[in-house]
């Protein structure tokens, strides 16, 4: 009766364990107390929230390990931090100061344009970014244990998350219909590994818990994620770059868990201050886009 | 039999299914209305910050206290941290058992395992085979104290699971593995 680490159950279980909840990008120990005060599953660590990345342009990395370190003594609950793309050396020392979570990022700029991590190498869990069924099975056939929407970082502006979810969720529905014969050129159609869609399409959802991310900002932002059948949430910037990120953090929470109850979203809706400012995504130049980063 | 998944935040639905599994009924609970006419209630796992923060939030607190002194409540990690007496810091909790309790017990995710247990007590439900634990960011039992019994053991006899009455607390995730036998243990306890 030995104990076995780091299997896929103990990978995913985590993830599992975070469902119904809200993840708060965070950048300071104070912030990361703010969001577990407010109800928050776990933190994502990063020296820039998505908006401000956005903002400053240039490179973005992996944060300061210090600065991690900073917020896993701050808080109890789980800390997640960020690598880029293909940089494995980046999730190696993530994983060596001790992270709960990877996510390897599309918010960073990658590291490299035609592979991801090798995340099976790896005992630290990790979640990926997707923008449909195809792009999120090819990241768990990797080894990713979690799979979140990609939406558009830094935008406040809801859209591509929804159209996201409702991609991947409506894939899911079209292959539950879909006879044998047809799944190989499914698999083939969408660049995923035909075993997972056999998985998925049996388990009528993804193997993996999948979360909404990208552009949340408002507490009914996050319940619209929810009645359309995300498991949880990502916050990036919505919460801390709004007027009172205290209060319209506790409201995203309670908007979570009774996504289904609209007279309890207006009440927990009411006076939460300035929402961040928000850029609209169509006005966005292509070029500025980081959605389409992950191969 | 009706049977309530508190679910506030967590793996509610894998102990849904669990339970549907077995031919039980359910019923998500979020209010304190919606416990109503249940005879037994599940609190999952998650976090246990957030679940106790929530049950605040919307006046659960009371009612829930009240329902585990007349019915039956297991708690899974987070849940068996909410319905212990005492974890060592200050954070909304049930205190229905006489169980003190570490969060966090075994480090942070990379630490986290599966193990093999013996767990005699599923006698009842007629299969002792080794019962495949685990255990995720697992908190664990320091101490049963009198009226709470041991029901599982590491190895190294640190306490996983214990019992009081119909009341149930496990550090580690029976809703995660297939394995029905800790639900059908749950529901003859309510008997």
């Amino acid at each position: 009766m030995t104990e076995e680490k780091a299997t896929f159950a103990v990978k995913k279980g985590l993830a599992q364990m975070l469902k119904g909840g809200v993840i708060m990008d965070v950048v300071t120990a104070e912030h990361a107390k703010i969001a577990e005060d407010a109800g928050a599953v776990a933190v994502m660590a990063l020296e820039r929230v998505p908006a401000d990345i956005r903002a400053d342009g240039g490179v973005a990395r992996m944060s300061d390990p210090e600065m991690i370190l900073s917020i896993m003594d701050a808080v109890t609950i789980p800390v997640m931090a960020k690598c880029r793309i293909g940089h494995f050396v980046e999730a190696q020392i993530l994983e060596a100061i001790g992270v709960d979570y990877i996510d390897e990022s599309e918010v960073l700029t990658p590291a490299d344009e035609e592979h991801h991590v090798d995340k099976y190498k790896f005992n630290v869990p990790f979640v990926c970014g997707a923008r449909n069924l195809g792009e999120a099975l090819r990241r768990v056939g990797e080894g990713a244990a979690m799979i979140r929407t990609k939406g558009e970082a830094g935008t406040g502006d809801v859209v591509e998350a929804v159209r996201h979810a409702r991609t991947v969720l409506g894939q899911i529905r079209r292959l539950q219909n879909l006879p044998d014969e047809e799944l190989m050129s499914f698999a083939k159609e969408n660049g995923a590994p035909y075993e997972l869609v056999v998985e998925t399409r049996k388990l009528g959802r993804m193997p993996v818990v999948n979360f909404a991310a990208g552009g949340i900002a408002t507490p009914a932002d996050a319940a619209l994620m929810m009645q359309l059948g995300v498991d949880g949430v990502f916050v990036g910037s919505g919460i801390f770059k709004s007027g009172d990120p205290a209060r319209r953090a506790a409201a995203i929470v309670k908007s979570v868990t009774h996504y289904n109850d609209p007279k309890i979203l207006a009440e927990v809706s009411r006076n939460l201050g300035e929402p961040m400012v928000g850029r609209q995504i169509s006005a966005i130049p292509d070029s500025e886009l980081i959605a389409h980063r992950g191969w | 039999m009706k049977i309530g998944v508190l679910a506030l935040q967590g793996d509610f639905i894998e102990h849904q299914q669990m339970l549907e599994g077995i031919g039980v009924q359910v019923i998500q609970v979020r209010l304190p209305a919606h416990l109503q006419k249940l005879d037994g209630l599940i609190i999952p796992g998650g976090e246990s910050t957030t679940i106790g923060k929530l049950a605040v939030d919307f006046d659960l607190l009371e009612p829930l206290r009240q329902f585990g002194r007349e019915r039956g409540i297991w708690g899974t990690c987070a849940g068996a941290i909410f319905l212990s007496k005492d974890i060592h810091r200050q954070q909304p909790l049930l205190q229905l058992m006489d169980i003190t309790v570490s969060r966090n017990a075994f480090g942070r995710q990379v630490d986290s395992f599966e193990i093999t247990l013996n767990v005699p007590a599923l006698a009842r439900v007629g299969d002792t085979s080794p019962f495949r634990a685990v255990f995720i960011r697992a908190p664990l039992i320091d101490a049963v104290q009198e009226g709470a019994e041991v029901i599982a053991s590491l190895p190294n006899g640190r306490i996983v699971a214990a019992r009081q009455g119909k009341l149930l607390a496990t550090s580690f995730h029976p809703e995660l593995t297939g394995d029905d036998r800790f639900h059908r243990f749950f529901m003859e306890m309510l008997k």
